[in-house]
């Protein structure tokens, strides 16, 4: 044993060569064990690092940086021009998933009902169903695809949103890098960067399979951003702003992806 | 009189063992993501065999309600595991280690030889050099499904921006069940590899730490290469 031990600080010219072996693998193996250590330590380290509450969703700030990384990579190689996928009506769902009710509370009165738009210089536009619906409809059947992992190819009409923000000329507004969509009721919101909600599949939708939208798939008005996952496709849109900061979003301060592009 | 007979490489044991800690991280995290739709099964109509997974498996592992957590995960150590399999089969192609991994012909034969004598059906394990050829095709075939993991997982994470790379893989659905099967490949993989490393014993667990094995006989000259010669025994 104090042989051994010694053999460990002579030089290795110096050694026979089963003391050679026997001081070579006692390193290996001391180092194999402290890497493990280090990795372990390091593994605690992370999981246990506290993030920004808020839009930053709690993640661990060293996740954090490489999440954000991840959107700038994915934001600069973003192209409004990769369209999604459509499909023939044949192959549109009749029985369309309903899978949220956050922010269609029951106490909804249809009738008094308007999206209101909120302008840079202050002003409130009360837009009604009747004036969406007058303007040009495009309608799209695409792959609908949830952050859960499931997806249903399912078809939806309205305007797109593109064409609503050039008719009510709201160009200096969508100038902002963001825009921000909240149920009337508060309780349900999003926040989506520009390029995507400009990008021409991205509707303001009042109709699904051909017929008004359904309470549960949020009559009158909900958005259809087939460029992101679901969770950015807000049912029931009460308000409607513009912002250069990210606006909040219901989601995102629970943990998921901001940007949730895809 | 003992001596030192070189086996691996100090960069290709790192990435192995750096290669562990991060597939497992994946794994882990991926079936986060997956339990918030766990649709997949193996059987046929109403009857099913197995599904993927039962709920005692989500608890033992602490997978439950974990979807954000699990791509916050997956999304950051994607670029270890990518990097770390890049910097391997960077190594092994400079090096020329690959000619010890990638298979020839012979050794698909090989294996199906390796196969009967491990299952003791065959008496002599074939001539083999660094690695078997049951070995040379579990470690090449092990790097193509990680390519086709980062593949499959490109094309799900993406499916717009990437939208040629998922419809080159059947779709979106498609890619998701490609991405899934090669999870479910990579734990066979390592069962069969942890009982393959069992059976062969410490010293050639212990030359994927310290690099090498140790060998009892004298440096001795090369053998000259023996005559291919068919087996014929049974």
């Amino acid at each position: 044993m104090k042989r051994f031990f010694i053999s460990l600080f002579r030089k290795n010219s110096g050694l026979s060569s089963e003391e050679l072996i026997r001081k070579k693998t006692f390193f290996a193996f001391f180092f194999f064990v402290l890497l493990i250590g280090l990795g372990a330590g390091l593994w605690i380290w992370l999981i246990h690092q506290r993030g920004d509450a808020g839009i930053q969703g709690g993640i661990p700030k060293p996740l954090r940086v490489v999440l954000n990384a991840n959107e700038t990579i994915f934001r600069k190689v973003f192209s409004a021009e990769h369209l999604v996928k459509t499909y023939p009506v044949s192959a549109a769902s009749s029985r369309v998933r309903v899978n949220g009710n956050i922010g269609l509370g029951s106490d909804f009165d249809p009738a008094q009902w308007k999206l209101q738009l909120i302008r840079d210089n202050g002003d409130t536009l009360f837009i009604g169903l009747e004036d969406i619906r007058r303007l040009p409809k495009t309608e799209i059947i695409y792959n609908f695809k949830c952050i859960e992992g499931w997806s249903q190819i399912t078809w939806w009409g309205g305007v797109r949103f593109s064409d609503f923000i050039h008719f009510y000329r709201l160009e200096k507004e969508a100038s902002h890098g963001y825009v921000g969509m909240s149920t009337p009721d508060g309780d349900y919101y999003v926040g989506i960067d520009m390029p995507s909600a400009m990008q021409s599949q991205t509707l303001l939708c009042y109709e699904m399979n051909r017929e008004p939208l359904p309470m549960n798939q949020g009559y009158p008005l909900r958005l259809i951003i087939p460029v992101k996952y679901g969770i950015k496709s807000i049912k029931r849109i009460g308000s409607m702003y513009f912002s250069d900061d990210r606006p909040p979003d219901y989601w995102a301060e629970r943990g998921y992806d901001y940007y949730s592009g895809l | 009189m003992k001596r030192i007979v070189p086996k691996h490489p100090l960069a290709i044991r790192w990435f192995h063992w750096l290669n562990f800690p991060i597939l497992t991280v994946m794994v882990w995290s991926g079936w986060m993501i997956y339990w918030a739709n766990d649709v997949y099964r193996i059987g046929w109509g109403q009857t099913t065999l197995l599904k993927f997974f039962p709920d005692s498996f989500y608890r033992a592992l602490h997978l439950e309600y974990r979807l954000a957590n699990g791509m916050a995960l997956h999304f950051v150590f994607m670029w270890l595991f990518m990097l770390n399999g890049l910097l391997y089969v960077l190594f092994t192609w400079i090096s020329g280690q690959w000619r010890f991994l990638w298979p020839k012909p012979r050794d698909f034969r090989d294996a199906w030889f390796v196969m009967l004598h491990d299952l003791h059906l065959r008496r002599m394990p074939p001539p083999q050099d660094k690695y078997n050829g049951a070995q040379k095709i579990a470690y090449s075939a092990i790097i193509v499904m990680g390519l086709g993991s980062v593949l499959t997982g490109l094309a799900i994470y993406k499916p717009i921006q990437l939208g040629w790379l998922c419809s080159l893989l059947g779709g979106y659905t498609l890619a998701r069940i490609f991405h899934f099967a090669l999870t479910i490949g990579y734990c066979l993989f390592f069962l069969i590899h942890l009982l393959q490393v069992m059976r062969a014993g410490w010293s050639n667990f212990s030359s994927m730490v310290t690099g090498f094995e140790v060998a009892s006989a004298p440096q001795a000259p090369e053998p000259p290469e023996p005559a291919p010669v068919e087996n014929i025994e049974s």
